[in-house]
């Protein structure tokens, strides 16, 4: 992606960021709130329109093929994107069938998907029962009902508990490890530490930093990520949450 | 993208925002009780006092009634956009390679649905309790034609307005807003009865033409003495007006609202 710049109401919110984010790894954009993360993926994932710049997703220009990019990407926002009044089989199969698979393989699907995600147990019941941690094993579900090779995850262990944090982490590696490219943003050290293959820090809509963990560590001559980031982000480090 | 695709995109919406409202007893059942409440106190209540076109209130009162019924409906539609647009959901459909048009058209499909059962259910009680329309069969298939264009109308009018306001909570209030507009109308009691200072909003807003239209193809006559036809072409361009202006706002709402 090439200088994405996008700004609400006059006030700059993303200034010019470029990436390039290898296929097959993870890649984490970690920030502070309000450094521009989430405005960031929407405009990648075709919701938000950036003012300025573009990006070649998966080999689809994002301004000249948004269908194409959606074609080829999924998105795990920040809010589970679950319908609450269905279940969580009905969720799969309704995603599935837009998807566009025949109402057999949206059913077969859905079955793969709640086994693989640990969801069987709760598949006929109400995502609206569901705990924090459910609903983010059934967004991300949702997210792979296509295999799509690019997967965007919005802060994806935010409010979740240490144990579910734990699974959510686990399918991320799984699926990295299936090939699926995967750009999270996040605001926990640790989630980026411990996921991705390359980091890179927003702030204030710039990017301040890139490499992967061992090389941010070394740049700052400290194990300790909190320092690397401290370091970049100054005064408003205070704006981070500590690690859990 | 092939037709095939819209249409299971239309479809599979279709089906969850019918069992969406079917999921929701209480406010199912509020949706059905309600014509049936209404009906037996405007009937039995009102009725006497009101016994305006010199007959049985019964024989007056049932066109106000399905529009007051649709408002009712149309404030449901409004409040189920509205709690759409303030989850995440939305983000996740437009992110998916579907026509967009189809979450609205869900909403829409169900709305009318709900709604032609709700006017099923006035039609059925009024005539279980008397009422006796003079209206052949082709003023039938015309009165129900009416509403149904009515009822298009003004289920765009509310996803427009769940669109553009801020939340449910906002939505549910222009309920109050759309259900108290019938009692400004010929509804209930002649325009001629009211206030001088009310009359000409009375005979003139978009839900007397609907409701005379209705009135005049049931009954045979207009509480106004206009002929039908002149109350029905103007309903007609009443609810194609509010239709255009309502189907424009609400594609464009929903292409361009930046949710959050």
């Amino acid at each position: 992606m090439r200088g994405i710049a996008k700004a609400f109401g006059g006030k700059p919110v993303l200034e010019s960021v470029d990436l390039a984010v290898e296929a097959g790894s993870v890649f984490a954009l970690l920030g502070p709130n309000g450094a521009g993360k989430t405005t960031l993926v929407r405009i990648l994932a075709t919701l938000t329109k950036a003012d300025a710049g573009t990006a070649i997703i998966n080999g689809h220009d994002l301004r000249a093929d948004p269908a194409g990019v959606r074609r080829s990407i999924s998105l795990t926002g920040q809010y589970a994107a679950v319908d609450d009044v269905l279940t969580g089989r009905e969720n799969l199969v309704m995603m599935a069938r837009l998807q566009h698979l025949p109402r057999r393989d949206a059913r077969r699907r859905a079955g793969e998907l709640l086994a693989a995600f640990d969801l069987d147990g709760a598949a006929d019941r109400r995502v609206k029962t569901y705990s924090g941690g459910m609903r983010r094993r059934l967004d991300l579900a949702v997210s792979m009902i296509t295999r799509p090779p690019l997967l965007f995850l919005d802060e994806p262990t935010t409010g979740l508990d240490p144990r579910s944090r734990q699974q959510v982490w686990g399918f991320v590696r799984d699926l990295a490890a299936s090939g699926v490219t995967v750009l999270l943003t996040t605001q926990y050290l640790d989630e980026a530490d411990r996921l991705a293959d390359v980091i890179a820090v927003l702030h204030h809509g710039r990017i301040v930093a890139q490499g992967t963990p061992a090389e941010l560590k070394a740049q700052a001559a400290s194990d300790s990520l909190d320092d690397v980031f401290l370091a970049l982000t100054g005064s408003d480090a205070d704006q981070m949450e500590p690690v859990r | 993208m092939s037709t095939a695709y819209a249409l299971t995109d239309y479809n599979v919406m279709i089906g969850r925002c019918v069992r969406r409202s079917l999921r929701d007893p209480e406010a199912f059942f509020t949706a059905l009780m309600l014509p049936i409440i209404l009906m037996l106190l405007f009937v039995y209540v009102f009725g006497g006092a009101m016994s305006a076109a010199g007959g049985q209130y019964v024989n007056y009162v049932v066109p106000g009634l399905i529009v007051l019924c649709a408002g009712f409906g149309a404030g449901t539609t409004a409040v189920a956009v509205a709690t759409d647009m303030s989850s995440g959901i939305v983000d996740r459909f437009r992110s998916m390679p579907i026509s967009g048009s189809s979450v609205l058209a869900g909403h829409i499909a169900a709305s009318l649905a709900r709604n032609l059962l709700a006017t099923a259910l006035v039609i059925g009680v009024a005539l279980g309790i008397g009422w006796r329309p003079s209206g052949g069969p082709l003023a039938w298939v015309a009165a129900i034609a009416m509403i149904v264009l009515f009822i298009l109308a003004i289920s765009w009018l509310a996803a427009a307005a769940g669109l553009l306001v801020s939340g449910p909570e906002a939505a549910n209030s222009l309920t109050f807003v759309i259900m108290f507009l019938p009692y400004l109308s010929t509804a209930f009691v002649p325009a001629a009865t009211m206030t001088r200072a009310l009359r000409p909003i009375a005979a003139n807003q978009p839900f007397t033409p609907v409701i005379e239209t209705m009135r005049g193809l049931w009954m045979g006559h207009t509480e106004t003495g206009a002929p039908v036809g002149h109350d029905a072409i103007l309903a007609v361009a009443y609810c194609g007006a509010i239709l255009l202006a309502s189907v424009t706002a609400a594609s464009f709402t929903f292409r361009h609202r930046v949710a959050r």
